[in-house]
């Protein structure tokens, strides 16, 4: 068997692989977005939240050598955006959506401006495990070097949903997202509930910008996000809040995302920019075939102010 | 679970003594006593606005009263919080469910704990939950979603959750709103089985005198703010209490059934709708409904009543099926509207029929705001017209309103009514569609309600009225229908009704 000779299974072996590493920050973003609006809050900041964790790992990587140092400096950035957030929310009156968009400019604005002497140095980077050391093709091989925090946020997903069900703290956080009334005629303060579940939900945001600085595509640049924050925050909407959705959902538009770059690397220089929009069409078409004027979405927690 | 001085063991009283509560300038209470002894049924009668939930909320302690005392089991409390309220063994049944639909009966119940553990052992709770059911006078389904059972098993449910944490003093907050006679009556009637045992001590919050005299043992009585009157019901007539709740105010007579019934107006075919969720709500409906005459649609909310009304409302689209007016297709246009004098008094009013940032005046010249006098060429707005028409119309209908230029949003719950009804009834009418029209209102405003709709009927309107309110169907109605999961189940002139078939109906038996 030659290197190289496997032809046209170049494509879906790109597609896995790559479904692998683009989706890895979708993951996080939307499994922490998803603890958020269970409990009745949408947070827009992620976007934000995304690049400073990208901003925050990369800085405390290159300092320490450490990149593991790095994801739990993204986490913490992210939670105390969340806290922010949950914060200005608790105030009377205030809209989360608006100030989510301000939290998405600040933090991004706030990155690239602390970020300005991180663009030069080298960080160390995150572990994958080699998967493929069976075969000696280098697609194989390549499409198997699977990186940690895929693995961790793969078991993220199913303890999440196992943690609504049966946990108390999903128990509150999905009352809370349900029935404001109910929650507080328990005795329950909302407002703290939902604190803690934006800065979860930041926490794990921020570890997905970790993965873009410290693993693919590996450094700190100002176009780094490019979107995805509020991109995974869409995803959470098209998954119906179900943290196991938002994994497949995830993959789905990790793999239509590596779709373009697979085309190309095996000489299809045509129209690639077409498959490039790939999960956006993706998207806009399984929103266009679930959705209808005349039903509401169902799985929407009934406190979000997308639903009210 | 935590120490509770007065659960568990035996019942206890609960005492507010010279209670006072202050909004500003406004007196919700007014120096209110209440004596509710251990081991009896009280009931609290008040008209809407009268301070009820008021009092029950300051001895929950969801508000903290500007002056006055506490006194649980004899003993002097500070209640600062549902929390405290609750370790004192009191518990609150509201009237818009506390349940979260989108959880199992399981989920809510082991949800109410103060002692949730971490992680939740479901097999183990589901075995405690069947043992304690089985020892309690009703069941629930635990394993369905609160979304899907009916408001009769949500009632339940509500009471079921404060026995189940182990509440012996128990405030219900018109506990029997949402149900079928049949259902108010088997679940007071255990609750009252379980006070007689000795097992309860209960306040409940009403505005039906039938429930007070059959169920309560002593009766409190308010009036804006102020206690009115106080007693044993044994020794009190609903009459009585009537005049004590009301007060001197004088109400709007109702004008005599009188004129004919003429030819069809109103004809529904076979006509079907969803709900939000996609669901069928409205199954093939049809009726037919002649001018001059009342045709009364009952049921428990939640069997495609709102969604019946939203679409001859224009708010939702027919999947099927037609309306006909005066034999004419109709589609709730504005034309159509105007040519067939289609007239609507829906639900929730401030949402459904007002905006509630707009004047008065604006609100009440929504029909005819395009076209003269309000109106120069469909264009220029002539303002002079829309507050001279508002004034004749508030000096008419009994709107108090300071100006006619005051937000709609500022106007109490019956004032916004009025306002509908000045706009929807000032003009000739020829079909008129009420929903809940009086829901929430106190008498001075439903006794007016009540005489401008059969006042439109005797003017020869076709009218079709859809309303929770049993009572009100049979005041009003020439003809009584009942809906039951969007079909039409029932249907009899009013004159030959019986009570007991309608709520086996309602029930859908």
């Amino acid at each position: 068997m030659a290197d190289g000779g496997i032809g046209l299974w170049t494509v879906p072996l790109a597609v896995f692989g790559g479904a692998i590493r683009v989706s890895t920050p979708f993951l996080f973003v939307s499994l922490g977005e998803c603890i958020t609006e269970r409990s009745g809050r949408i947070n827009l900041g992620l976007e934000g939240t995304l690049v400073m964790g990208a901003m925050s790992a990369y800085g405390i990587s290159y300092l320490s050598g450490s990149p593991w140092l790095g994801v739990l400096a993204a986490g913490i950035t992210g939670a105390l955006l969340g806290a922010l957030h949950a914060g200005i929310c608790s105030l009377p009156r205030v809209n989360d959506v608006a100030v989510g968009i301000a939290l998405m400019l600040f933090g991004t604005g706030l990155a690239f401006y602390l970020g300005k002497p991180l663009i030069e140095p080298t960080a160390a980077r995150l572990p994958a495990i080699d998967f493929g050391w069976w075969s000696d093709i280098a697609q194989v091989r390549a499409a198997l070097r699977i990186n940690v925090l895929f693995l961790i946020g793969v078991a993220l997903a199913p303890l999440l949903y196992w943690a609504f069900k049966t946990t108390r703290w999903g128990l509150l956080i999905r009352t809370a997202g349900e029935s404001a009334d109910a929650a507080r005629a328990m005795g329950h303060s909302v407002l703290l509930i939902r604190l803690r579940a934006t800065m979860v939900g930041g926490f794990l945001a921020g570890i997905g910008g970790s993965f873009l600085s410290l693993f693919y595509p590996g450094s700190w640049n100002e176009g780094l996000s490019s979107g995805q924050g509020i991109t995974a925050v869409a995803l959470v909407i098209f998954a119906r809040w179900d943290p196991m959705l938002c994994l497949w959902a995830s993959l789905a538009f990790g793999g239509a995302a590596a779709l373009g770059p697979a085309l190309q690397s095996v000489g299809m220089t045509s129209g690639y920019h077409l498959f490039n929009a790939a999960p956006y069409i993706l998207t806009l078409a399984i929103m266009i075939i679930t959705c209808s004027p005349k039903r509401t979405l169902t799985g929407a927690p009934a406190e979000l102010s997308i639903t009210r | 679970m935590t120490d509770r001085p007065h659960a568990g063991d035996k019942t206890f009283g609960v005492e507010a003594a010279a209670m006072t509560m202050r909004f500003g300038d406004f007196a919700a209470l007014d120096k209110v006593d209440l004596k509710v002894r251990p081991g009896t049924f009280h009931a609290l009668l008040g008209e809407n606005g009268a301070g009820k939930s008021t009092l029950v909320k300051c001895i929950m302690g969801y508000y903290r009263p500007t002056a006055g005392d506490i006194l649980v089991a004899d003993r002097e409390q500070v209640i600062a919080n549902p929390k405290d309220a609750h370790a004192l063994g009191l518990g609150m049944v509201y009237q818009h469910f506390t349940l979260v639909g989108a959880m199992t009966v399981a989920e809510n119940l082991v949800l109410a704990r103060d002692d949730v553990p971490a992680i939740v052992d479901w097999t183990r709770e589901k075995t405690e939950l069947a043992a304690f059911l089985a020892r309690m006078p009703f069941k629930v389904p635990l394993d369905a979603k609160v979304s899907d059972i009916s408001a009769g098993e949500r009632q339940k449910c509500e009471i079921l959750k404060q026995l189940y944490l182990k509440r012996r003093f128990l405030i219900l907050d018109e506990p029997t709103s949402v149900l079928t006679p049949g259902e108010a009556d088997e679940v007071l009637g255990m609750l009252r089985a379980m006070v007689v045992a000795g097992d309860l001590t209960i306040l409940m919050i009403t505005h039906k005198f039938r429930e007070v005299m059959a169920f309560a043992d002593e009766v409190t009585i308010l009036r804006r703010g102020k206690l009115a009157g106080k007693g044993r019901v044994a020794e009190l007539t609903p009459d009585d209490m009537a005049r004590t709740m009301i007060g001197a105010e004088e109400l709007t007579v109702q004008p005599a059934r009188s004129g004919q019934v003429g030819k069809p107006r109103l004809e529904l075919e076979a006509l079907r709708a969803l709900d939000d969720a996609g669901a069928i709500a409205v199954r093939d409906v049809s009726l037919t409904i002649k001018s001059g005459e009342i045709v009364g649609i009952a049921g428990v909310s939640g069997n495609g009543q709102r969604q019946l009304v939203e679409v001859l409302a224009g708010q939702r689209e027919a999947e099927g099926g037609a309306i006909r007016v005066a034999g004419d297709l109709y589609h709730a246009s504005r034309e159509e509207m105007r040519r067939h004098r289609m007239s609507l008094l829906p639900e929730e009013p401030l949402k459904n029929a007002c905006v509630g940032g707009m004047s008065v005046a604006d609100n009440i010249a929504f029909r005819e705001f395009d076209r003269a006098p309000f109106s120069s060429g469909g264009f220029w707005l002539n303002r002079a017209a829309f507050r001279n028409d508002a004034r004749k119309k508030i000096a008419q209908y009994k709107i108090k309103t300071r100006t006619p230029d005051t937000p709609m949003a500022a106007l109490s719950g019956g004032n916004v009514q009025r306002a509908v009804l000045a706009r929807e009834l000032g003009s000739k009418v020829e079909v008129l569609i009420a929903a809940n029209p009086c829901f929430g209102l106190d008498f001075a405003a439903v006794a007016q309600i009540h005489a401008e709709i059969m006042a439109a009927r005797n003017r020869g309107a076709a009218v079709l009225l859809v309303s929770e309110d049993l009572d009100e169907l049979l005041e009003l109605s020439d003809r009584l229908v009942v809906m039951f999961h969007g079909q039409f189940v029932y249907e009899a002139p009013t004159s030959a009704v019986d009570l007991t078939e309608i709520g086996r109906h309602m029930a859908g038996h």
